[in-house]
């Protein structure tokens, strides 16, 4: 069995895929959890599914006509919560409702979809393509980049908008870049754990870190740990028990986070 | 020569000029909350804006540091108009409640400051032996040295204050705004604050506007006052303040008032 696994190239082409992907994930979510803009990737990824399945009935490209859409959703997202003075998470209903109407729609269009479209909405990271490898290697790459390249300033605003906005760090610019990396995870995330828990994987990772770190930085390295732990084991799992993946992974990272909670509730003085 | 003269004067007032608020006027879709007001914050000043709550103190600080746009009137920075000003590393701001983030943010004080060296071009790419080093030397100036790896939530409210002071100071400001910055902590803990201030006013000769409601704690620190209300009241020396009578009616409206007189 685990001869197997280890010389089948689907199996290491998730598994690329997944730990590029679960960095990116890792570290964006610290940033979403703390802007209390968790909901955000829900929100996106129905519009990323509107996106894959109108790919699939232009016969077009399903993740590229998912990730422009997702991007022109997500400056969308920005400007309604600026300009229609909306909470943020009324903004993001309107658009998950929104986008999931339209996947509705488009898919009324053609119905012989069938196992493609189910991939999409329970994730399938054993069926990845090796164009598909190479493209979350190099989006999840440019996330991290950016994230660490911005990372002072992007934890100063985060920490405190109006203050760094007198201070000079160019505030709009890094929202709209946040909001445009979540898009483009989400839209990677939907190949790997499906529309209905791509949100797990940029939440549940950084919420568990939150239990635990003692430093900012700390809590950035510990969600892209266990974010990449979940998605590595979990793509294991799968593959040895088959058991689905997506299930596997979001089962393990709520594992992990139930287990700092608990940790933290044992050893009260721990982050003292 | 008299007229030549007399314009050079006029130029060293102008580069003493810190913030120049000029006929500015004001309203959130509304009615007027700010209405023509003049005010200016020169070198070394330390002025306190009082006024009752829903004057406009908040709003007039916000326009001040470029964070609201007013709907008439001109705000100068460094005798630059704010539209163009660039060096915000020389303004401290720090808002309102600025204690009140968020209480499961897992961050230390040293990643707090440092995170305000990266604000601006102009300190970037600084050496990290620089950093670590402006660090401490902020820390030590607000009496919280060897606090570095701290957490900020572990901190008391009086330390957190103490924290976003020294944040401010790590960029080498020339202006400090604050806005009503005690609130919710104890009056000894205010008094430390304001003494704290002073310090940082006489001794470096920072420049410093606060909102604050505090006026018998800060009274002995300041020697400007701009009482606002909606207008601005009255503007100009705290020894003649109390004199005045806007200082008359704060009392009747019934600010408990110790004065110190200079």
């Amino acid at each position: 069995m685990l001869s197997s696994v280890l010389t089948s190239g689907f199996f290491w082409r998730a598994i690329l895929a997944g730990s590029f992907l679960a960095v990116a994930c890792g570290l964006l979510g610290v940033f979403l959890v703390l802007r209390q803009d968790s909901m955000i990737s829900h929100g996106l990824s129905h519009l990323a599914f509107a996106g894959i399945v109108l790919g699939l009935v232009l016969n077009f490209l399903p993740l590229i006509v998912s990730l422009i859409i997702c991007v022109v959703g997500s400056i969308f997202i920005l400007k309604l919560k600026k300009q229609a003075r909306l909470p943020g998470d009324a903004a993001l209903a309107i658009l998950a409702s929104g986008g999931m109407a339209l996947a509705i729609f488009l898919v009324s269009l053609r119905i012989n979809f069938g196992v493609e479209l189910m991939g999409y909405l329970f994730g399938d990271i054993l069926a990845i393509s090796p164009v598909e490898v190479g493209l979350s290697i190099i989006l999840a790459l440019m996330v991290t980049i950016l994230i660490l390249a911005n990372y002072h300033q992007l934890l100063y605003m985060t920490f405190d908008r109006e203050t760094a906005l007198v201070a000079g760090v160019k505030v709009n610019s890094l929202d709209k870049i946040l909001v445009i990396l979540t898009a483009i995870t989400v839209v990677l995330g939907l190949r790997i754990v499906g529309l209905l828990l791509v949100s797990a994987l940029t939440v549940v990772p950084a919420a568990a870190a939150l239990q635990l770190a003692r430093s900012f930085r700390q809590t950035l390295v510990l969600s892209s740990l266990f974010s990449l732990f979940s998605i590595i084991a979990g793509i294991v799992i799968s593959y040895v028990l088959d058991w689905p993946a997506s299930a596997s992974i979001v089962f393990l990272s709520i594992a992990i986070f139930l287990a700092t909670v608990a940790g933290k509730n044992l050893a009260p003085s721990f982050k003292k | 020569m008299a007229s030549k003269i007399i314009e050079t004067q006029d130029e060293l007032d102008k580069k003493k000029e810190v913030i120049k608020v000029e006929s500015v006027y004001f309203s959130y879709d509304g009615p007027l909350i700010l209405e023509d007001i003049n005010l200016s914050l020169h070198r070394a000043d330390f002025l306190a804006i009082i006024g009752p709550n829903g004057s406009g103190k908040t709003t007039l600080l916000k326009i001040m540091v470029g964070l609201l746009k007013p709907q008439a009137g001109q705000v100068f920075l460094f005798g630059q108009r704010i539209e163009d000003f660039e060096d915000w590393y020389k303004v401290a701001y720090i808002q309102q409640n600025a204690t009140h983030f968020e209480s499961k943010f897992p961050v230390t004080v040293e990643e707090v400051i440092t995170s305000s060296l990266y604000a601006s071009r102009k300190i970037k790419g600084s050496p990290a032996g620089w950093r670590k080093a402006r660090v401490e030397q902020v820390l030590d100036l607000v009496d919280l040295a060897g606090y570095q790896k701290r957490l900020m939530t572990t901190l008391s409210g009086g330390q957190q204050q103490r924290v976003l002071i020294a944040r401010a100071l790590a960029t080498e400001p020339e202006v400090m705004l604050l806005d009503e910055p005690t609130t919710g902590v104890d009056h000894q803990t205010q008094e430390n604050f304001y003494d704290l201030l002073g310090k940082l006013n006489h001794d470096y000769g920072l420049s410093i506007a606060v909102v604050t409601h505090d006026y018998g704690l800060v009274n002995k620190h300041i020697n400007q006052v701009a009482c606002l209300n909606r207008k601005l009241i009255y503007h100009g020396r705290h020894e003649e303040f109390c004199q005045s009578a806007a200082f008359k009616e704060l009392l009747a409206d019934g600010h408990h008032l110790v004065i110190h007189q200079h």
